[in-house]
Parts: C-alpha cells; structure tokens; sequence
C-alpha cells in the first residue's frame, strides 16, 4: 500500500453562484501511485480543473469542500489549515497552468520564479537550485539554456514559457505534479514540442502527475490511466490503451466518435468569391502577401494555419474592415470596394460573419429577439408581425425553439449563444458566410452540433462557407477545399483529398503530422519532417 | 540609448512644450480679468492722464504680446519681475522683486508640503497593504471608513476639529503656525505640526485606497494563484507578487496629491495663518498684482508637470516589458 501516493475518497467540492451553493464535484474517488500519470478528460463544467487543484487540496476562491479525504502520502489535506497546506504546495506538489503567459509575474525574471519555492523551502541552495534550473532547461530542449531564465517572462515565446514552466513544477522535484490544460493555448506545432518535453521529464524524474485536458488524442500520449468525468462524476476509468480500445460508457464512445463526422462531395459550383492577389498590412507591417482564394458556391473552403498566419486577416479584407493594399477581392465576378463603408447595403448582406466568441459579439443587453430581429429590420425592412415570424422561423432553423426568444445571451450556453449568431448571419439571407474560429471555444460535442447544424443549413440554402480554423480535424470534417496559410502566404490549396494526400508541401506536412492522434504511441513514433 | 532614457527625455521635453503653452494660457487668462491695476491702486478720482502714466511706467500700454515676450524671457532667467504693490501714484517706488516677494513664501510652502508627504506617503502606503492583505477583516474596514470620514469632511472643518483636540483640550501644539524666517528645525516643525496633520488627513484617503484598490486588482490574475499554489504566503503574494506590479498606479496617485499639496493648500493656510504660497497668490489677485499671479501660477504649473513625469518615470522603470524591450 505504501506505493500509492494520493488517495481521493469520496470527494464533494461546492461553488458558490448567483446567491447559492451549486455542487462541482459530486463524490468522486482517485487514486494515483508514484510515478503514475492519470489523464483527467471530459468537457467544460465537467469539474476537471476544481478536481486537479483538489488533489493539492486546494480550492478556487468561491469554492469548498463538504465531503470526502484527500489523503496524500498518509495526509489528509482536506483537514489542514491554509499554512500547514503550503508547506506541500511548491514542495512536494506542484502545479503547471494553462497559460503561461498569465501565469508567471510580470515582473521577475524567469529563473528567479522558477527557483522561488525550491529556495523558499530550503531544498537547496539558490545556486544549486538555479544550476539545477538551467539543466532541466536544457533537459526541456529550451534554446539557450543557460541565459533563458535571465529574461523576463513577455521576452519569450508562448510554447517556451510552458516549458519554463513545467521547468519550475520539477525544480523541487515534487511527488505529484498537476499539468492543467498546459497544451490547450498553443498552436500543434508547438504542443508537440512540449507535450514531448514534458512526457521525458516526467518519466525521466518518475514524477507521478494528473494530466487535465479536453483532448483525447493529447492524453492518449501523455497517461497511463484515463479516467473520464462529466457533471462532477466520473464515468469510468481505465488504463489508456483498454479505453482508447474499447470503451465501455456511451458517454465515452460519444466523445471517442466525434473526430468520425464526416461531409459528402458536393457538386462543383461557379465561383462565389475571388481573392485575387491580395496583400495587406497593419500600418507598416505586412500581414499577406498575394493571397489568392476562391470559393465555389455551395461549397466549404477551410483556411487553416497557426497564429500569426494571416488566416483572420483574410476574412477582415475580405468583409472591408481592413482595405487590402494590393489586388482585389471579387464577388460573383465584381469587384468589391476595399472599404466597408463604400460598400452598398446588398454588398454587405450578402457576405456575412459568425466569430469565435459568441460571448463578447452579442450585445448582452438585448435578448435573442432584437439580436436576430436587428439584421431582419436593416436588410430586409422587415417589420412587427412579419419579423417575429422570421425570427421565430430562424429559431427552428438553428433547432432552438421559441422559448429562448425573450432570453439575453447570459442565459444562454456556449453552443446555444453560437447558434444565435448563425440565426443572426442567417437573417441576412447571404450567400457567403464567413466562420472565424467559431467551433474553438466549445466543446467536443457541442462543436459536433454546431458542425452538422452548419452543414445542414448549407445544403438546404446552398450557402458558401470561407471556415477559418487552426484545428485540422475540423478541417477534415467539413471541408470540401483546403487553403493552408503560413505567415501570411497560402503554402498550399486545393480539394481537401489533394491537401490531405502526399505529396505535400513541407509546412502542410509539419502541420499534418502534428496533430495528435488517438495512438498511444503515436508521440513514441513520430518523426516530425524538418522545415527548410 | 537605452529606451527607458529615450522615453524619459521625451518626456522631459514634452514637459517643457506644455509648461511653454501653460504660460501663454496664464498670461492670456490673467489678460482677460476685469479691471485695470492702474485703476485700483489710483482710484476712482484719478485723472485719465494720471492712470495712462502709471500704466505707461509699468510697461501696461506696450502690446499684449511684447509682454509676453518681456515676461517669458525673464522667467527663463530667474527674473519674474518687480511687484506692481507698493508703487503709489506720488511716484515713490517702494515695490519689490517677484522673485524675493515669493522666495520665502514657497520655501514655506515646499516645507510643509514635505513635512505632509513624509508622514502622509509612507502611512498611506502602509495602511494600502496592509488593507490589501487583510482585507475584508474589521482591520480593512475601520481603517477604509476612518479615511472615508477624513475626506469627506471640508479641510476647514478637520483643521478647526484639530484645533479643538490639539490645542483647546489637549494643548499640544499651537493653533497659529506664522513662523518666522530665522527659526531653527526644531521649532518650524513644531509650529507647522497642526497644518501637516490636517494636510495629512486630507490626503491620505485617496492614496491609501488607491493602493489597495491597485493590489486587489491584481489578486485575480492568474499568477497570483500561481504564486499560492507554489506555496507562498498572503504576505508574500501581497507584497512580492502583487505590489511590484501595482507601482504604476500608485504613483499615479501620490503625484497628484502631493501636488495638492503644493498648489492647493490656502484654505489650510488661511486657517492655520500659515505663511504659503496660496496666500500669497490669493492677495495678490485680489490686489491685482499681475507679476506675482503670473509668478505662481507658472510655479504651481511647473510643480503638477514635475511630479507627474516623476510618476510616469516610475511607471516605466517598474514596468518590465518597457525596462527590458524584446
């Protein structure tokens, strides 16, 4: 019995909300063994994150405990005070946040951070402890090893504060290291690298580890057992490969079977949109570069590449918020003014967007009435009865029904409020949409929804999408063609069969084979193309 | 050169250009206020000729803009000019340079205003953490309603409360601070003791709070939890964690009300008779001493420019995405 090192028993976690106590956590038992790395799944609101800072006996602000032991190594946490909690906290347990960026102070350098706890509990000296730092740098595959830690944390990259980070988790060598969505923020190419870094160290060190994320195919490579929650219970857990072989919880089958969704061919059409050798820049700095794009009627172009590609970019020239400053973007075979504001009001109803935050692109005072009933009044004049009607038509059309009409968007959830904002695009009556981003922010199965709802609606209105996304299994699900972006060039497009398939160009290559897949032993395997 | 010192130049220089469109917005404003200094001094009696003369010696007939010029070339060199009081229409001239009129009036006025900031500054920081760190305790919320109460109150009303206290139950220190040029230390701080007090009370609400407000802020931010779960203390999450980066704000804040300090003190003055600068300008606007308005407000301008840039200053050396560029 003495190699297991964190036992959960019966663990009821509450948060306090709109004036009264809601459970998180509803009874829910873990037991990890040294040096095992358990993978934490399900989707958000699932609890995952409040059971991770749990197992260091730690709860948000708003939150408490009401039930159950967290026994580590022979301890109850759940019975210490604050000041006896610290002494495993930065000790003998340790934590790596989803954003780095926001997550290390502004105002120390790297080392000094990374070190700080180590010190602080005496488990060695500052020097050996900042030597020690610079080998787990180096240990992390961190460029200049020796010198990183001297910066401040907004000198370094995204994908390099992470490690840093996972760095600073083992600088006191902890038994239990939390890794909470540490890979969620940043680009696949990038994840690889520190999914990889973090893996090593671990096993390296024989750290045991709770590893919390959405993603399947990421804690297929990263855990030995994953146990899966929903609602604040768990739904079942297993050692990985059983589960990702056979899983026995239909709840589980269904986020297995989202990555399955799947789009038919769909007849060629004249092209709706041309991007014809457009270029673009924010004041001084070039952003594209003799982009060039065309969209076929009825059909789905998906733009995908990482952050900074230009793939946003292209949808803000495109709709006129940013006036090219080369080339020329036709619609129907017509050139469109640059400016939005040179566009006429046909132009712009014609071409409408749905953005990735539903949350910040509502107005939060109007219900779903004025939201939908604002485009129906300006495009189309519609007025009084004949407007309701039409708002209560794209209600059904979207599959909400009429109850949410009187509802404002803080009474809605995410993949309701997303489907507000494809009625609101829809009561334009276009015939282009463009969607940026707008599956990120939701979950597995929601984004599931709002995909098949999108491709419902477009062979029933023969609606063209322009689909901007960096998530590649998106782009295999709905996609009819593929533009691959990379700092602000299309390196590559055609129909998604052609992109897909080899040959490819080097950098579609990279991004193909960054994608984690649902193999435990993919990341073992995998080697990666080199860019030239 | 390194961007910090860039930035400071550039502010320094900004300071300049606005101080230069300040005294063209004074001497502009003090041109358009009712009445004539030769009036006043003369009287009603007065002939036209007498007044057309009076005005003619003081330099008044010239051009608006030809003062300006006399006047701003001579502020550059230290010289404000000769007070139009003190002349009198039977020709003696008994008037006094500005600059002598003021001198120890401002010396009086900088010492108060740093015998306030040295206790009002460093109790407000203390009382700010100290609040943040325990916040929401009985602590956080006596002392946030004790300087509410002080601020609320019109200066006059806690200076005479003071007064009450201080000198009439408990005779501690005097009422009247006219302090003389020639006294020592000692004696200066004891006789300006009840105006720092008031001064004090008067603006340690708004730093103290501010400072608090800048901490908890930053409570929230991810790194803050960061630094708890590597098990950290309240004290040292305050502290090493949150202030450094809430300095900019508070500096913010404590520039501008030691600049209260400075420009802002009459009414404490005038209670207190306390020989300020506020005084000073007071007389002198109602006396139409044109030289001396000009000479203070020019003054007090300088000081709110000064001190800002000393925040801004602190602002970027404690930032360091601006101390340490990419």
């Amino acid at each position: 019995m003495n190699d297991i090192l964190l036992d959960i028993k019966g663990l009821k976690i509450q948060g306090w909300s709109d004036e009264k106590w809601h459970p998180i956590i509803k009874g829910v038992d873990l037991t990890l063994r040294r040096g095992q790395v358990m993978g934490l799944i399900g989707e958000s609101g699932a609890g995952k994150s409040t059971l991770g800072l749990a197992a260091m006996g730690f709860t948000q602000p708003g939150c408490q405990i009401t039930d159950g032991s967290i026994v580590f190594d022979g301890v109850d946490l759940a019975k210490l005070s604050d000041a006896e909690k610290r002494k495993y906290w930065g000790n003998r347990m340790t934590y790596v946040a989803q954003s780095a960026a926001a997550s290390f102070n502004p105002a120390h350098r790297l080392i000094d951070q990374t070190v700080a706890s180590t010190v602080r509990f005496g488990i060695s000296s500052e020097a050996e402890a900042k030597a020690d730092a610079r080998t787990l740098y180096g240990a992390l595959n961190l460029p200049h090893a020796d010198t990183i830690g001297d910066r401040y944390p907004h000198q370094v990259s995204g994908g390099q504060l992470q490690r840093v980070m996972t760095a600073m988790a083992m600088s006191p060598r902890p038994d239990l290291i939390i890794f909470d969505e540490p890979t969620t923020a940043l680009d696949v190419t990038t994840q690889v690298e520190v999914l990889r870094a973090m893996r090593k160290i671990v096993e390296e060190f024989n750290t045991a580890a709770i590893y919390i994320t959405h993603d399947l195919a990421v804690v297929a490579q990263m855990a030995d057992v994953i146990k899966v929650l929903r609602y604040g219970q768990e739904v079942e857990e297993a050692d990985t490969r059983t589960m990702l072989a056979a899983p026995k919880e239909d709840y589980t089958k269904s986020l297995w079977s989202v990555r399955a969704l799947q789009k038919e061919e769909r007849p060629k059409q004249d092209n709706i949109l041309s991007v014809k050798n457009v270029s673009a820049s924010y004041g001084k700095v070039p952003v594209l570069h003799n982009v060039s794009i065309d969209v076929p009627r009825g059909s789905t172009v998906s733009v995908v590449g990482e952050s900074g590609s230009g793939k946003s970019t292209v949808a803000r020239v495109i709709t006129g918020l940013l006036p090219q400053r080369d080339g020329v973007v036709e619609y129907q075979g017509m050139s469109l003014p640059a400016k939005l504001n040179d566009r006429n009001k046909d132009q712009k109803k014609r071409i409408q967007m749905i953005y990735q935050m539903a949350d910040t692109a509502m107005n939060p005072r109007q219900t779903v009435r004025e939201i939908i009933g604002r485009p129906l009044e300006f495009y189309l004049g519609l007025t009084g009865r004949a407007k309701e009607e039409r708002v209560r038509e794209l209600l059904s059309m979207i599959e909400l029904d009429d109850r949410f009409i009187d509802r404002l968007p803080s009474e809605l959830s995410g993949g309701q409020k997303q489907r507000i904002c494809i009625a609101r695009a829809l009561a334009a009556e276009p015939e282009l949409i463009i969607c940026d981003e707008v599956t990120s922010a939701l979950d597995q199965i929601v984004q599931e929804g709002i995909l098949k709802l999108l491709m419902r609606l477009q062979t029933e209105l023969n609606l063209s999408y322009l689909f901007i996304t960096h998530d590649i299994s998106t782009v295999r699900a709905i996609s009819d063609h593929v533009v691959v972006m990379q700092l602000g060039r299309v390196v590559e497009q055609g129909t998604k069969d052609a992109v897909f398939q080899p040959p490819h160009d080097p950098y579609t290559d990279l991004l193909l084979s960054s994608v984690p897949e649902m193999d435990p032993d993919w990341l073992t395997n995998l080697k990666l193309p080199e860019l030239t | 050169m390194h961007p910090v010192l860039k930035t400071v130049v550039q502010r320094l220089g900004l300071g300049l250009v606005t101080l230069f469109i300040v005294s063209i917005i004074i001497f502009a404003a003090i041109e358009l206020l009712p009445g004539d200094f030769g009036e006043a001094v003369l009287g009603q009696a007065a002939t036209e000729d007498t007044v057309a003369a009076f005005r003619r010696e003081l330099g008044l007939d010239k051009p608006a803009v030809l003062r300006y010029v006399d006047w701003i070339a001579g502020a550059v060199q230290g010289d404000l000019g000769n007070s139009f009081s003190g002349r009198s229409s039977s020709g003696v001239d008994r008037s006094r340079p500005v600059v002598d009129l003021i001198g120890p009036r401002l010396w009086n006025t900088m010492f108060l205003a740093s015998f306030t900031a040295v206790i009002a500054v460093p109790l407000a920081l203390f009382l700010g953490i100290s609040a943040a760190l325990y916040r929401n305790s009985i602590y956080d919320r006596v002392v946030n309603a004790m300087t509410l109460t002080t601020i609320s109150f019109p200066e006059f009303f806690v200076a005479y409360i003071l007064i009450l206290v201080l000198t009439s139950l408990w005779p501690i220190f005097p009422s009247l601070s006219n302090i003389s040029p020639d006294a020592d230390l000692l004696d200066r701080l004891y006789r300006s003791a009840m105006p720092a007090l008031t001064l004090t009370l008067v603006i340690v609400a708004h730093m103290m709070r501010m400072t608090r407000a800048a901490i908890i802020n930053l409570l929230a931010s991810p790194y803050i939890q960061m630094a708890r779960l590597s098990g950290a203390s309240q004290r040292e999450v305050i502290l090493k964690h949150a202030l450094p980066n809430a300095w900019a704000p508070i500096a913010t804040v404590i520039a501008f009300n030691l600049a209260y300090l400075v420009v802002g003190v009459v009414v404490v003055e005038v209670v207190f008779v306390y020989p300020g600068v506020g005084q000073l300008m007071v007389d002198a606007v109602s006396s139409r001493d044109i030289p001396v308005v000009q000479a203070c407000a020019l003054i007090f301008a300088a000081t709110y420019i000064i001190l800002n840039l000393i925040a801004d200053i602190i602002g970027i050396v404690t930032n360091p995405k601006l101390l340490h560029p990419k």
